[in-house]
């Protein structure tokens, strides 16, 4: 089973390698040419040997040209090594270059439903690590894979050629050295499988604890971390240690092989010399080839477990590659928002066990407000995740201007909507180009405009170089409130016919709240928008109010009309008012 | 250099061990030539065959012996190797937790995360093959010219022109490319700020439809990439076609020496082959070498970038000694005349801040985004040191406590709520390691999560994943409000945890929180009035400065900015009196 996962990963490996092909065939014939030389070298040494008798019995008018040609093909070689060198590197940064374009695309249409599930950590270490060790791999493989296997043949033929009996010594012995390294490498292959998991574990504690090193060290729970740290590295330091001596060993054990080959042919080659049908030179041309051609076999078992490696770093490359993605949308588009939603008896669940929306209805008519409010985990998230169609619908459908979601493009749908969520996400960039985020060819004037219709021209303004500030990653120094701010101003600019704030201002000021409510209030004039909040104050003059709990909503009206109910609505409003509370 | 010093201390053992074996296995390695030397002169020239099964013999003998000697010397040097990126690895995590919160603010995760992964298990490797290699290969480079000495001088010659002149070429190529390979690393932590920054955004980035730009994005930088790599490897693929033309123009130059001198009778053909036999031993390691040379070079580049971390001076464990201070104060927690500004900010985040607090009291604090609430608050948890003025706790500044001690009276529930990878269960004993089972269901209570705690499969023992990533913003809020309280602290912040909160659920919190310690000093930082309105003080913060101080009545009738703050939240006075 292994075998064919093998072969099923090296035919994925080779279509990587496919464009690339015509470097391939360079780097092919390159080996070639240059195996051949490197092994002709040999030859003319021995004829070289043999022409330096004895004393005053040198015959230095064969060898003279001998030695030149020598010279030449050496120079040669080593011209063909290096463009041979260079097609290789060529090839094999392509492939790398291929596969993370390809996984970091494939990101991109991978659903959320896995994207929440998986640890950043492990996802990042995918396609920059393991890319990186599967790359280290297949540069050796390529630069000795071919090389060896062509010294093997192209050895033996020489071999056969200079004297049949030796090489059939040789041949018949290289076998074994195969049989130790194939041995070693199935018993290393777990090892190196194992080291692969204690890797991606450690890395995920370690993208979590520096991550949030703040929230540690405010309990002082380093040594807590450490700890867990500690037996995680452990066992990745045994799993490592273990993978790296058993895969080592493979060298010495074929080296040992060949040291016994080269002291048969030796002695062979000598008995033969004394029977008189074999010359001096013939036995060292015998005796190096004896040495180049098991050299090759210890590379190419060096190569077998470094490729074994790469692939078990590829299989997990190829394993996100090959997640399913967001089922493919049609490419139908809404050609005009004219502001109408509607949910039709939507049912929605996260996992399969714990049902959580369940046949809810909801009509939004063309430029309202919708202010969604209950109970923290009531499912008010889940209601803008099914909306942006970042999760899908498990029964019913939603209509966005009279057209069921689905039966258009995702592009389309959000295109549609302008979204800031209490998760206040920013990119690594300057203010700027963070603010542009959603309209990139936006001037410096759009811009400015954008962060004073939210309140972040004041703080921006004092930044060190301004909206040319850059934020390092997550936001840096910003506070939380800030961050919101430049979201805000990220929409604001953007200027969507639809608008989701989820608890768009939860990190902001009340007072610089109501400021922005008022450019909120603007924006959202004429724009039907849905609205996640607590400050039930800020929700008052919402068309209509969809109380959620437990996934549900159980009641829905005007703000008066809630009241009027004297429900869990009522409930809700009066307990921000301390006083009502005692009273109650 | 220093570091690896350190981490290969405790092997010295197998740091000696591992490449003296190798000297081992490499002496009877150039024993072989000579054995060969016997066979054709003794041996095959003289028609003597016992000598050539004896030199047989003994050549397997020696292959046998090396074999020994390999292996050992392998496991000493895995052992080693694997050995220090352990001890690495958890220096590195150590130090890391050490860093001050403004060195936090200055490193960023992604380039630290390489460093621990990438970049160690590159030294790790670095470390394996010079154990092996680093000695064995001059040695045999050395070793062969020696016995190409004592076979003849003046052909040997040769062996002492050609060694340096490769050592030139090699090194030569070797530095030119060390700051490629530096470039390339840099451009590799850009490639892997991106990813995590599209993993932990993706929906923002797919709201905008900003996907193609991204790919995009990522493809320049992948691309540039791609470039800097061919660069170095441009570079680096002259090394060994070089060392082989060098050595076979030597080998050339050897043969002719070499008959020259049999002509004259100083040389037999066997010692010719012998020292033509060390020339190819002096190819194959230098090659080796060569290769080592480059692993060993992208492995320092790796270990300097650890070693950077490493070794950095932290700020906190300098100051610590120096504020030895005599100074004491009467209240239980007082600021006095407190500036602050942040690591590089020109201008102050706080400014003169006095105030004082007595024990037990409830205390509200107030102000807009950004006028310095937070950071009010993380200078009485220590995490930033004062830049003028004095935090007092308990009478004694906060500067001359122990910052275990400081936050074992401290604790503060952060604004973003974060949890860990685990159970519940474990989540709340990083408040308090030796936490009940009872006491953890208490502190959840407080922290109004019993209910959804009990509905959760398996309760406490529920596995929260990375980044609590399968609860939802307010359950995390909660849990990190229990892991706070469950160490009941003598001075309990708030720093606007309760946001995702709906209101009657901070109203029964703050209830909770106040009946279960009557004592506890509680710091609460909200932007709802109406979770401070019964604080025995409130402070108005504005744009870093302390404004006003005093009870809910007294601001609503002397601060103008409380009332603004007030009346945004409650917009007609009498509305709901109306509601009633």
């Amino acid at each position: 089973m292994k075998q064919t996962s093998n072969k099923e990963t090296l035919r994925k490996v080779l279509k990587l390698i496919q464009p690339y092909w015509f470097f391939l065939i360079l780097s092919i014939l390159f080996a070639f040419a240059s195996v051949v030389l490197t092994l002709y070298l040999p030859i003319l040494t021995g004829k070289a040997v043999d022409c330096i008798i004895g004393k005053g019995a040198v015959d230095f008018a064969t060898l003279l040209p001998i030695l030149t040609k020598m010279a030449i093909i050496a120079l040669s070689t080593g011209l063909i090594q290096w463009l041979m060198n260079i097609c290789n590197n060529k090839m094999t940064y392509s492939v790398i270059q291929d596969m993370r374009q390809r996984t970091f695309t494939h990101l991109q249409v991978l659903p959320f439903s896995y994207i929440d599930k998986k640890p950043v950590g492990d996802m990042v270490s995918r396609i920059v690590a393991d890319v990186d060790q599967f790359a280290d791999g297949l540069l050796m493989g390529f630069n000795q894979f071919f090389t060896g296997v062509l010294t093997i043949l192209i050895t033996l033929g020489f071999m056969v050629m200079l004297d049949i009996r030796i090489a059939l010594i040789v041949f018949i012995l290289t076998p074994s050295s195969l049989l130790v390294a194939k041995f070693v490498a199935q018993k290393t292959h777990v090892m190196f499988e194992k080291q692969s998991t204690a890797r991606a574990d450690e890395t995920a504690i370690i993208d979590e604890t520096i991550g949030n090193l703040k929230v540690v060290k405010s309990f002082h729970r380093e040594e807590e971390m450490q700890r867990r740290f500690d037996k995680v590295n452990e066992k990745l330091g045994q799993y490592s240690l273990q993978a790296i001596f058993y895969s080592s060993t493979t060298n010495p054990a074929t080296r040992f092989l060949n040291n016994c080959i080269y002291a048969i042919v030796g002695v062979v080659g000598g008995l033969l010399c004394i029977k008189g049908d074999f010359t001096v030179g013939l036995l060292t041309v015998m005796l190096s080839y004896a040495t180049q051609y098991t050299k090759p076999f210890n590379e190419i078992s060096g190569v077998i477990t470094e490729l074994q490696n790469a692939f078990v770093c590829a299989n997990r490359v190829f394993a996100l590659l090959e997640e399913e993605p967001e089922k493919a949308s049609p490419s139908e588009t809404i050609p005009h928002f004219d502001g109408t939603v509607q949910l039709q008896d939507v049912s929605f669940s996260y996992t399969p066990e714990q049902n959580l929306i369940e046949h809810l209805n909801v009509k939004v008519d063309a430029g309202q407000k919708i202010a969604i409010v209950g109970p923290t985990g009531c499912g008010k998230t889940t209601l803008i995740n099914l909306l942006m169609r970042f999760y899908d619908v498990d029964e019913g459908s939603i209509y966005v201007s009279g057209k069921e979601t689905r039966s258009v493009s995702r592009e389309s749908l959000r295109s549609g909507f302008g979204m800031v969520l209490q998760d206040t996400w920013l990119k690594s960039g300057s203010i700027h180009d963070n603010i542009a985020f959603g309209k990139p060819d936006a001037t410096r004037e759009e811009v400015v405009k954008a962060a004073k219709a939210s309140h972040a021209h004041g703080f921006i303004k004092r930044l060190p170089q301004g909206y040319d500030t850059m934020i390092t990653e997550d936001g840096g120094n910003l506070s939380q409130g800030q961050k919101q701010l430049l979201c805000i101003a990220r929409v604001m600019l953007a200027l969507p016919p639809m608008l989701i704030l989820d608890e768009a201002t939860s990190s902001i000021d009340t007072r610089t709240e109501i400021r922005i409510q008022k450019a909120f209030h603007k924006l959202m004039d004429g724009r039907t928008s849905f609205i996640v909040a607590h400050r039930l104050s800020t929700i008052q003059e919402a068309d209509l109010i969809l109380v959620m709990k437990d996934g549900n909503v159980i009641e829905q009206g005007t703000h008066k009309e809630l009241l009027a109910q004297n429900g869990f609505y009522t409930k809700l409003y009066m307990s921000q008012f301390p006083e009502n509370m005692k009273k109650a | 250099m220093k570091t690896l010093k350190k981490f290969m201390g405790a092997y010295k053992k197998e740091t000696v061990l591992a490449p003296l074996f190798k000297l081992l296995e490499a002496c009877f390695e150039l024993f072989v030539p000579l054995v060969v030397v016997r066979m054709i002169d003794q041996g095959i020239k003289k028609d003597n065959m016992a000598v050539i099964w004896q030199s047989g013999g003994l050549m397997l003998l020696l292959a046998i012996v090396g074999l020994a000697c390999s292996i050992t010397a392998q496991f000493f040097a895995a052992k080693a190797a694997t050995g220090a990126a352990t001890a690495m690895r958890r220096a590195m995590f150590e130090k890391l937790q050490k860093f001050s919160f403004t060195e936090i603010d200055e490193v960023g995760t992604g380039t630290m995360i390489t460093r621990m992964t990438s970049d160690i298990n590159q030294v790790q490797s670095g470390i394996n093959m010079v154990l092996r290699l680093f000695l064995r290969s001059p040695f045999i480079v050395f070793g062969a010219m020696a016995m190409a000495f004592t076979i003849d001088v003046e052909a040997a010659v040769v062996f002492a022109v050609i060694i340096p002149v490769l050592s030139v070429v090699v090194f030569a190529i070797l530095l030119s490319t060390i700051p490629g390979y530096r470039k390339v690393q840099a451009m590799l932590d850009q490639v892997l700020g991106r990813t995590r920054e599209n993993l932990t955004g993706g929906r923002v980035i797919r709201a905008f439809r900003k996907e193609q730009d991204e790919i995009e994005g990522f493809r320049k930088e992948n691309k540039t990439l791609r470039k800097l790599q061919e660069a170095v490897g441009r570079v680096s693929a002259l090394l060994n076609p070089l060392t082989y033309v060098g050595i076979n123009i030597a080998l050339v130059v050897l043969i002719h020496q070499g008959s020259l001198r049999v002509q004259v009778g100083a040389l037999t053909t066997g010692e010719v082959v012998a020292l033509i036999n060390y020339m190819s031993q002096i190819l194959v390691e230098l090659i080796k070498l060569a290769n080592l040379i480059i692993l060993v070079t992208k492995a320092i580049a790796c270990l300097n970038r650890v070693s950077e971390v490493l070794e950095k001076e932290l700020t906190v464990e300098k100051e610590k000694t120096l504020a030895e201070s005599s100074e004491s104060s009467d209240a239980y927690v007082e600021y006095r005349h407190v500036n602050f500004a942040y690591e590089g900010a020109g201008d102050l985040a706080l400014e003169d801040i006095s105030f004082q607090v007595k024990k037990g009291e409830l205390i509200g604090i107030i102000g807009g985004t950004g006028a310095g609430k937070s950071t009010l608050m993380q200078l009485l948890c220590g995490f930033y040191p004062v830049t003028e003025g004095t935090v007092f706790l308990d009478g004694k500044p906060v500067d001359t406590y122990e910052t275990n001690t400081l936050l074992d009276k401290v604790g503060i529930v952060m604004q973003k709520p974060v949890l860990f990878r685990g159970s519940i269960l474990e989540n709340l004993r990083m408040g308090k390691q030796d936490a009940t089972q009872e006491e953890c269901w208490k502190a959840l209570e407080i922290a109004q999560a019993k209910d959804f705690v009990e509905e959760k499969q398996f309760q406490l023992m529920f596995r929260v994943q990375q980044g609590g990533k399968n609860l939802s913003g307010g359950q995390r809020q909660r849990l990190s409000l229990a892991r706070t309280l469950i160490k009941k602290p003598e001075v309990l912040i708030l720093d606007d945890s309760a946001s995702a909160l709906d209101y009657l659920t901070d109203v029964n919190l703050r209830k909770a929180i106040r009946e279960s310690a009557a004592d506890q000093t509680v710091f609460i930082i909200s932007q709802r009035t109406a979770s401070i309105m019964d604080a025995d003080k409130i402070l108005v913060l504005d744009d870093g400065k302390l404004i006003a101080q005093g009870t809910h009545q007294e601001l609503l009738d002397t601060c103008e900015t409380y009332q603004e703050i007030y009346y945004s939240q409650f917009p007609k006075e009498g509305s709901h009196e109306a509601d009633k």
